[in-house]
């Protein structure tokens, strides 16, 4: 059984990585997430970042990392090169996420992306009865040094992947202590998801 | 420079306990003093060939040990020099009492922890600190090589270190690392030796000289060779062309460097009083460089220069193929570090090896440090680079189950 310590959502993330699977984290920050992968599944871990003092956590952590933007860092690998690809609270913060998840798909055989919700009820408090830009635990950052570049809701991430004709898998809503199973884009504030690239792996 | 390079204490090749001694007993700390060895071998007729194809023989190289290796023989690092580094790399040497060129990173408690690890640095082949190299005695001639000697490259460099491997009974390296010059070695170490090689940090570095870097070497080759006194590389024991060799570390120096540390170093401050207009040296830079010039060649031989600029020069580790098809089937971990300011050896050019690793499926690091030092910043950032490396190597140590029990 999984250490309840563990944060919740990196716990969703556990439960779809296979042991000893290759991993690519994008936006990998201080490699918490991939240095508890490789504790726990034993995986051939790969991060991106751009921070230096963030990469200076994940070579302590004993995480590979390349220092690299991500919305530039994919094209050096092939096709499938990776087992899983990370983007977990990091897609928000690119330039394109568009292509981002495309390179991400394509690199990947199954790509996690896991996303902050801006349509959450608190949110949606905020900015209806203060009028202010809201402030969330997912979303903690004031409006001046938030590194978030868009902002989307569950729900219009799974339109756009609808309309991408991107596959899920499976998809995972979490509250603050639990999963969301009712109406999760008004009351999650993360969705975690399985993505994987159309037409491949018809399971 | 007259004097003989080449030791004629010979040390015997076959295993046996004293050698053996050398790597174990023989140790000294880097906190204190330390002495260089000499490593004789390749003598004929068993010359060590050469990339060009020529023989060469018998070949000195000049090495420093520090630490202690350990039972398995498993925790030795290999440290590589830049351009006109020596064995000399840690500790205070017992005959001049001059202090290690990475005295800063390697030693007890430091990146290269010389309490877990055994350091080993040797001068490279062609070069004027202790190794075979062009002052030193051709055994054909009874006089120094000169331009006798042959070409020499970062591959030929490799494989004589190689030689001094076998000799300490080192099967494999926990590590091969250096900067500049240094990293190409570490590099051609992992791709001419996979097997020996547990993990590689290559550090402000690069895979080939770009048209820039061999302009500038060609700059320093140049000033040397119009120097009257080079004489066609034969003035051993007459008037040395130390005005040449003066000019060509001036260009070398303004090369480690960057705009904002000569800025913070020099400003436009003069140094002395104003004096009649001579075209003397007035600026602080200028008399920093001339200093760094004139100072030169007391301690380095410019027939070295050339041959050692040339072989940088000459470096191509993909040699016409694609590097991550070179890389290939490498299983040792990269840490490739590369610093923002540094345009002689520019963070692209570490970038290439970082995405090479990334095609070819390698373990690695890439990192690019902030420093406003330039190229010199892999001699002077101490800080980050050390948090890089010791975590590197403690990741590198564990998955290849390196024992700190050390040798009796």
């Amino acid at each position: 059984m999984l250490n309840k310590s563990i944060r919740l959502d990196y716990r969703i993330i556990l439960e779809h990585v296979e042991p000893s699977s290759s991993v690519l984290d994008l936006g990998c920050g201080t490699g918490d997430l991939l240095s508890l992968l490789i504790r726990e599944k034993d995986i051939k871990a790969q991060g991106i970042e751009i921070d230096d003092k963030a990469i200076f956590e994940c070579v302590e952590k004993g995480v590979s990392v390349f220092q690299g933007d991500i919305d530039t860092g994919l094209p050096e690998y092939g096709d499938k090169s990776f087992d899983i690809v990370i983007l977990h609270q990091s897609i928000q913060q690119v330039k394109r996420p568009d292509k981002v998840l495309k390179e991400a798909l394509r690199v990947g055989r199954k790509v996690i992306v896991g996303i902050p919700n801006f349509a959450y009820i608190k949110a949606r408090f905020q900015i209806c009865l203060t009028g202010k830009v809201p402030v969330t635990p997912s979303l903690p950052y004031e409006w001046h040094n938030t590194p978030n570049l868009h902002f989307l809701s569950l729900v219009d991430f799974v339109e756009y992947c609808i309309k991408q004709g991107i596959r899920f898998e499976s998809a995972c809503f979490l509250g603050n202590k639990r999963k969301i199973n009712i109406f999760p884009n008004l009351f999650a504030q993360v969705g975690i998801f399985v993505l994987k690239e159309n037409g491949q792996n018809k399971l | 420079m007259g004097r003989s390079m080449v030791k004629t204490k010979q040390i015997n090749h076959k295993k046996n306990q004293e050698d053996y001694s050398l790597s174990t007993n023989n140790y000294s700390l880097p906190s204190g003093f330390v002495k260089t060895q000499y490593y004789t071998f390749a003598s004929p007729p068993d010359e060590l060939e050469l990339e060009s194809g020529r023989k060469l023989g018998p070949i000195t190289l000049a090495y420093e040990i520090y630490g202690r290796l350990n039972k398995q023989k498993s925790n030795a690092i290999l440290i590589l020099h830049a351009l006109t580094g020596d064995a000399h790399a840690a500790g205070i040497h017992e005959e001049d009492g001059q202090t290690g060129w990475w005295d800063n990173m390697i030693g007890p408690g430091k990146a290269f922890d010389t309490e877990k690890y055994f350091i080993i640095c040797s001068n490279v082949l062609g070069g004027c600190k202790g190794s075979t190299g062009p002052a030193s005695i051709n055994p054909h001639t009874g006089k120094p090589y000169g331009l006798e000697f042959p070409l020499i490259t970062v591959k030929d460099m490799v494989n004589a270190q190689r030689c001094l491997i076998d000799h300490l009974e080192i099967n494999k390296l926990l590590a091969a690392a250096g900067g500049s010059m240094g990293g190409m070695q570490a590099l051609q170490w992992v791709v001419s030796y996979p097997e020996r090689v547990c993990s590689v940090i290559p550090v402000a570095t690069t895979i080939t000289h770009s048209p820039q870097q061999i302009a500038f070497n060609e700059v320093g080759r140049q000033a040397i060779m119009a120097d009257p006194n080079w004489n066609d590389g034969d003035y051993y024991g007459k008037d040395l062309p130390a005005k040449g060799l003066s000019v060509a570390r001036m260009v070398g120096h303004i090369t480690y460097m960057s705009d904002v540390s000569m800025n913070e170093k020099f400003g436009r401050r003069f140094k002395n009083e104003k004096k009649p207009f001579k075209f003397s040296p007035e600026f602080e830079v200028e008399r920093y460089l001339q200093y760094r010039g004139d100072n030169f060649i007391s301690r380095f031989d410019p027939n070295s220069y050339l041959y050692t600029t040339k072989a940088i020069d000459y470096f191509d580790l993909a040699n016409g193929n694609v590097l991550y098809a070179v890389l290939k089937g490498i299983r040792a971990p990269f840490l490739v570090i590369s610093f923002k300011s540094d345009w002689l050896y520019p963070p692209y050019q570490s970038q290439e090896i970082a995405r090479a690793c990334k095609l070819a499926g390698i373990e690695a690091t890439y990192c690019e440090l902030n420093s406003n030092y330039g190229h010199d910043a892999f001699l002077v950032e101490v800080d980050e680079q050390t948090h890089m490396i010791r975590h590197f190597l403690k990741k590198v140590s564990h998955s290849n189950k390196v024992s700190e029990e050390h040798a009796e």
